[in-house]
């Protein structure tokens, strides 16, 4: 049985924020919302890394465990999900996230805010599904269209990946045995042209 | 006599509408009492077949792996 991750690929990712673009789009995220963001450390710097966070739809979510009105629940398929029309609101599960995933549209005036909103995996919700309510309340169910999230699939390194848990660690397990370094790497060749044969390398001048 | 079954009938009719509809959630401690989600592959997609959904996500999982969908 499939369990769905996201995994993004730090050696990969290059912070054009596609992926925050797309989900923004595809689930029509309300305002003072992003299900996604990408998140760089050592901003500048010479080797700075850049991660495309959202919901981990952690094993052990701790948003469940401090939901006081339990509205969360979890799919066959490992994707932490919750009902609108119970959640009240009071924010628990934004404190017990270490990832920052829950957030709350800024509905009304002097700090109202809505019901939480979070990363769906593209699932919905549990509403019909491809019913106007479930797009409206929890955006697109790409899933039952049998696609991947959003965010992953036009992902243009391949940074973000996103799908069943063994399926996306056999990608990058794959990918870091070929990655190398320097001229070994992915596109190197077709990007700088290969080495020809016989020629020999430069000397460094001391 | 007619007069007043007739309004006895609209008085009832009137108050057929009248419920005490349960109108509040029952929260059950540590148990999730939303509303039930659907199998992603129940619907007119799939019919209900998992097999085929279960390849299908897994084949598209695979597409995102390029050294293998383009080569080297």
């Amino acid at each position: 049985m499939a369990r769905m991750k996201f995994l993004c690929d730090s050696e990969r990712c290059i912070e054009c924020n596609g992926c925050v673009t797309a989900c923004k789009n595809e689930n029509e995220v309300p305002w003072g919302v992003n299900r996604r963001r990408v998140v760089t450390l050592g901003d500048g710097l010479p080797g700075e890394k850049s991660v495309s966070v959202a919901c981990m739809h952690c094993s052990d979510a701790p948003c469940m465990a401090v939901c006081p009105v339990d509205c969360f629940y979890k799919t066959e398929q490992g994707v932490v999900l919750h009902d609108k029309d119970m959640c009240i609101g009071c924010g628990y599960c934004f404190y017990a996230c270490p990832f920052g995933a829950p957030q709350y549209p800024q509905s009304g005036a002097f700090g109202q805010r809505g019901k939480m909103d979070k990363c769906t995996f593209c699932a919905g919700g549990p509403e019909v599904d491809h019913s106007e309510e479930e797009f409206k309340k929890y955006g697109r169910n790409r899933l039952a269209e049998g696609k991947l999230p959003l965010c992953a699939e036009m992902c243009s390194t391949k940074a973000l990946l996103g799908g069943d848990g063994d399926v996306v660690a056999d990608i990058f397990r794959d990918r870091a045995l070929r990655r190398g370094k320097g001229g070994e790497m992915w596109g190197w060749g077709s990007a700088y042209g290969k080495p020809e044969p016989g020629t020999k390398k430069p000397e460094v001048k001391s | 006599m007619s007069k007043l079954a007739i309004a006895l009938l609209v008085g009832l009719f009137g108050l057929s509408a009248c419920g005490d509809k349960e109108g509040v959630v029952v929260y059950k401690q540590g148990n999730y009492s939303g509303k039930t989600d659907g199998k992603p592959w129940e619907n007119a997609a799939f019919a209900g077949d998992k097999a085929k959904w279960d390849n299908g996500i897994r084949a598209r999982g695979q597409n995102q792996n390029e050294s293998k969908r383009i080569g080297d």
